[in-house]
């Protein structure tokens, strides 16, 4: 493909630039990489495909937009209530609409999730209106500088907030009871049922869970960008680059491929014109999928 | 017999169509004829062979913007422009599938393969100046009455032959790779591709002639989208929600049947003009609700109707 | 993902629509049109990205059929507005809807590529066509009888623009070295990327371009382009923007703390908004664009700003004044053809239109005079800097409103 701009001088890529735009790109990547955590958690246990991912993030954050509007909630701290009501609806998604689907092929699961996201998208538009939205918080425009580095704080609180959420999470893992069953159910569903887990039921808390982790995501990033309704279909593929880069079902692995792909959109910004920068990413995705499909941390199922 | 009855009651509304119902139908029956021929050039790929394509606007945009860019750049005429856009669509579409098919690349991962080379294109041709990037390539139109078909300009009943004309052969294309040999190979393969292995089916060559027969088919659609609405933007005609508008109908009308795509692309084009009249009937202006309505809809007919609308109307009419 | 599918598709739908009709409808519109208003078709991003100018847009539209009458016109003006949805597909459709719904003429659409989108139609159609913003080159080089267009070329613009610069540094005595060019790349930067490109060597500016950054119109935040465009270390940063993009860019700015000497803009939208006031405060102010902008003297001028707060009591003109003054021309234009015309058939319409002479203008510039390809002759800029809140003439010095600061005080020291 050819680039239509004409050669420029590059500018000078200094030390200075390089790490700034590196951090910015890895905070930036890890609340990339806790939304894409949601995607992943569901599809290790529930093998479905979720392609209203980001239509459900977008969605929580309209609720923090609306919760700061109306109230002065911190997306900080409306990522609790709001995760909770993303995880109410996942559960509820799950158990009445979903279910019926595990076993249908691939395609037909596709299809389900195609509707569900036109629905929601559209029916944030009728709700919110098309008009981009944020929310300015006291820090909005604050920074931090540490020696050459310069960061902004709605970033740096977003990103620490993503890793500490990401933990909790692997310990929920690693070591809840409930947890542990839900691991147990996404090995073998089979043997899961045999020895009397309720495996639709686990199925349901784990879309709970995987869209909790969603509506967190969401709080944060809103922080960061400004939402509005054609928002979700971006961040569906985005989720889906990142989990692939990764590996689908690796919860390491969506952490991983967020922060890659953060890092790689922020440098690549540098050498190629910031319009095209997406291209890299593809093209990530593109080179993973042919040479190591099971993606970078995760293992061949 | 039924069905051949079926067909030409079919075919015979069809040619009559533009005398009969009013402009506005026409053009409704234009789009839907469009979709039902995309349909149809996908299914192949997926119905006939089991490969999921989420990114076949890649072939439309790769067949519009070759015909175009010729045409407005060097003034080649549209109908050597559609051999240079069959030509640079099985290209992109051989390598696409060479690359899968030899990494072993299927299912879901599959799916996402080809989303990802329509996006990388898409990107791409935002920034390929020749073709006007992203400010758009723009075919030059003129107030006229009479109809060119070798310059493919004309009025709107051109081109409703034009791809009613494409339809049908799209139609019988598929009616014949159906029951002849690489047919059975590719029923095998989508079935249980491990078994057409072990019967010594060539699974990479057939997998990759499926790719390329869709993807040439595709392009031929882009051809006909560029010189009916005569401006792109990479931003429309590569984006996902194109490929996704592409394999509605499929699905809705019945995968990997032959009239599947056919009345998917009907039904779905006639409830989407339904609602939109009925919404603003009701002078509801929200903008999204039809859209609301039409989710729902396809919701209810994923749920209930499993494997689309079509086998069920089948067994009806016990064809 | 699939958001997209059901808008776009309804497009096609709506897309077909019209071309099919229009034979049937010429002939109709020919019968209908001996008496009764003028219906102008009014196209514009309603919603979508660029919602916010089109809605001000609309205001335009809004309070033209009353002062045309205030203004004495014996024909009468009906509206018919329709929301491009920011989507040049949607725009085509809803062109081809309104002409099969009768419409005699049609105005808009604020973007160069929904523009272009029009075009086509009106041109497939013999309706006439009259551009209020839109600065696109191709828009009247493509040798379409029905597109009349009052808004500049991106070449105009630019000159103009960067003249426009030039009076800024010799008002202030300081002049920067080095500059940064930053744009959106969608039709409208790209055209006006392309003017720069023709025009710079030849305008012996006195700084020069150390780097060009394209960006996304749809990207979700700026930071590595502001990144970027601060490691140039250039002292201006150049812009052409829309609205949307040139919020995020203050706000990355700020964040990055760079200061560059000034934010200035050769003739693009975004700063002189009412919403990216409101948005951001008090660091909107000092960002300079050199726009066409209106002469809050004329007798037009005030009669619009008139009915402006009749119609819109809580607003005020200023923050609207561009893109209210141009649609409002544009209804202005297309109600003078009918006039003179005595008819409102598209074809003695068009007639009319190439011989439109409006001297009574709310903008700056000569009167709207057409040349052979539809473009008006007449365009002028003025030099506008936020301040106090608003937009403000600071140059040329006979209109100016204030005196010019430049360099720009720094972010940390706003008020």
């Amino acid at each position: 493909m050819l680039i239509g701009h004409p050669p420029r001088p590059a500018i000078a890529m200094t030390f200075d630039l390089v790490l700034n735009v590196a951090a910015a790109g890895i905070l930036t990547g890890l609340v990339y990489g806790l939304m894409a955590l949601g995607l992943s958690v569901i599809f290790g246990v529930t093998r479905i495909v979720n392609f209203a991912h980001g239509e459900m993030m977008t969605a929580a954050m309209y609720g923090a937009v609306l919760l700061f509007a109306t109230v002065k909630l911190d997306p900080l701290l409306a990522a609790i209530p709001i995760g909770a009501a993303l995880a109410v609806f996942g559960y509820a998604l799950q158990s009445a609409v979903i279910n019926p689907f595990i076993d249908r092929p691939e395609h037909s699961q596709f299809m389900l999730m195609v509707a569900v996201a036109i629905v929601l998208v559209n029916g944030l538009l009728m709700i919110f209106g098309p008009n981009a939205q944020n929310v300015m918080v006291g820090y909005a425009f604050d920074s931090y500088q540490l020696g050459p580095l310069l960061i902004d704080a709605t970033r740096a609180y977003a990103g620490a907030a993503a890793l500490l959420v990401a933990g909790l999470l692997f310990a929920f893992f690693r070591f809840a009871r409930l947890g542990k069953a839900i691991r147990a159910c996404a090995d073998n569903q089979f043997g899961a049922a045999v020895v009397g887990l309720p495996v639709k039921r686990l199925y349901a808390l784990t879309f709970a869970l995987g869209s909790a982790c969603l509506g967190v995501a969401g709080c944060l990033l809103v922080l960061m960008i400004d939402v509005s309704p054609p928002l979700g279909p971006a961040m569906t593929l985005l989720a889906f680059v990142i989990v692939i880069v990764g590996g689908l079902g690796s919860m390491t692995g969506a952490l991983v491929g967020g922060v890659l792909i953060g890092l790689s959109e922020a440098l690549a910004g540098l050498v190629v014109p910031p319009s095209a920068k997406s291209m890299v990413s593809f093209a990530i995705l593109i080179l993973v999928l042919l040479f190591r499909p099971q993606g970078l941390v995760g293992r061949r199922a | 017999m039924r069905a051949r009855v079926l067909l030409s009651l079919l075919a015979v509304a069809l040619v009559a169509a533009p005398f009969v119902v009013s402009g506005y139908l026409v053009s409704v029956l234009i789009v839907a004829l469009y979709f039902a021929y995309v349909g149809q050039a996908w299914n192949i790929m997926m119905g006939f062979a089991g490969q999921l394509s989420l990114g076949h606007a890649l072939y439309v945009g790769l067949g519009a913007y070759t015909a175009a860019a010729l045409f407005v750049q060097s003034g080649v005429p549209p109908w050597l422009g559609l051999i240079a856009a069959i030509i640079v669509a099985m290209a992109f579409a051989a390598a696409i599938g060479f690359l899968a098919f030899r990494f072993g690349i299927s299912g879901v991962y599959f799916a996402l393969l080809t989303i990802a080379f329509a996006e990388f294109t898409r990107i791409g041709f935002d920034h390929f100046g020749w073709v006007g990037a992203s400010a758009g390539l723009f075919l030059p139109v003129s107030q006229r009455s009479g109809s060119d078909l070798l310059a493919l300009r004309g009025t709107p009943t051109m081109f409703y032959y034009v791809i009613l004309a494409l339809a049908a052969g799209a139609f019988a294309l598929s009616r014949w790779l159906l029951t002849s040999r690489i047919g059975f190979y590719w029923m095998a393969i989508r079935e249980d591709q491990d078994a057409a292995q072990a019967l010594g089916i060539d699974t990479f060559r057939y997998k990759l002639a499926a790719v390329v027969v869709s993807a040439a088919m595709t392009s031929i659609a882009g051809v006909f989208f560029a010189f009916y609405y005569n401006n792109l933007f990479p931003e429309q005609i590569f984006s996902i929600g194109r490929s996704i508008e592409i394999i509605l109908g499929p699905i809705i009308g019945g995968l990997g049947t032959l009239f599947g795509p056919v009345l998917g692309a009907f039904v779905l084009q006639l409830l989407a003009e339904a609602l939109r009249e009925g919404v603003s009937a009701l002078g509801l202006e929200i903008p999204g609700l039809t859209q609301v309505f039409y989710g729902v809809c396809l919701l209810v007919v994923v749920m209930f109707l499993p494997n689309g609308v079509w086998p069920p109307i089948a067994r009806r009419l016990r064809l | 993902m699939a958001s997209r599918t059901g808008i776009s598709r309804r497009a096609v739908v709506s897309g077909g629509v019209g071309l099919a009709a229009a034979a049937g409808i010429a002939r109709f519109n020919i019968v209908r049109a001996q008496s009764g208003p003028l219906k102008v078709g009014v196209i514009l991003p309603r919603s979508g990205v660029q919602a916010f100018i089109g809605q001000s847009c609309q205001r335009g539209a809004d309070i033209a059929p009353e002062v045309l009458k205030e203004l004495g016109f014996k024909v009468q003006v009906a509206l018919m507005n329709a929301d491009t949805e920011t989507n040049v597909d949607v725009a085509r459709s809803r062109a081809e809807r309104l002409i099969n719904e009768g419409a005699h003429v049609i105005v808009g659409a604020f973007d160069s590529g929904q523009t272009l989108g029009i075009a086509q139609v009106t041109e497939q159609k013999g309706v006439p066509f009259v551009v209020n913003i839109a600065a696109a080159p191709q828009v009247t080089e493509q040798g379409y009888k029905t597109v009349f267009r009052i808004f500049p070329t991106s070449g105009d613009l630019i000159r103009n623009g960067l003249a426009g610069f030039k009076d800024v540094f010799a008002a202030t005595g300081k002049t920067p070295k080095t500059a940064v060019f930053l744009h959106i790349n969608d039709t409208f930067g790209q055209a006006n990327k392309a003017a720069i490109d023709k025009l710079f060597p030849g305008a012996d500016m006195p700084f020069k371009i150390v780097e060009t950054i394209a960006y996304d119109p749809a990207a979700r935040d700026l930071s590595v382009e502001i990144a970027k465009a601060k490691a140039t270390g250039a002292e201006l940063a150049m812009v052409v923007t829309r609205l949307n993009d040139a919020i995020l860019m203050i706000r990355e700015m700020i964040k990055q703390r760079w200061e560059p000497m000034g934010i200035m803009s050769p003739g693009s939208p975004g700063m002189y908004e009412e919403q990216f006031f409101a948005t951001l405060g008090k660091y909107s102010e000092y960002p300079i664009s050199v726009v066409p902008w209106y002469n809050p003297k004329t007798e037009l001028s005030r009669i619009v700003e008139a009915a402006f707060k009749r119609k819109f009591p809580n607003d005020r003109l200023v923050g609207h004044a561009l893109n209210v003054g141009f649609t409002f021309e544009a209804i202005l234009v297309a109600a003078d053809a009918a006039q003179r015309a005595g008819s409102t058939r598209p074809e003695a319409l068009i007639e009319a239109l190439r011989k439109t002479n409006i001297e009574k203008r709310m903008m700056i510039g000569g009167p709207i005079v057409f040349d052979e390809k539809g473009q008006n002759k007449n365009v002028q800029s003025a030099v506008l800097q936020n301040r106090d809140g608003g937009p403000k003439v600071v140059l040329p010095k006979e209109a100016a409103e204030t005196a010019p600061v430049f360099p720009m005080p720094p972010w940390s020291q706003r008020g």
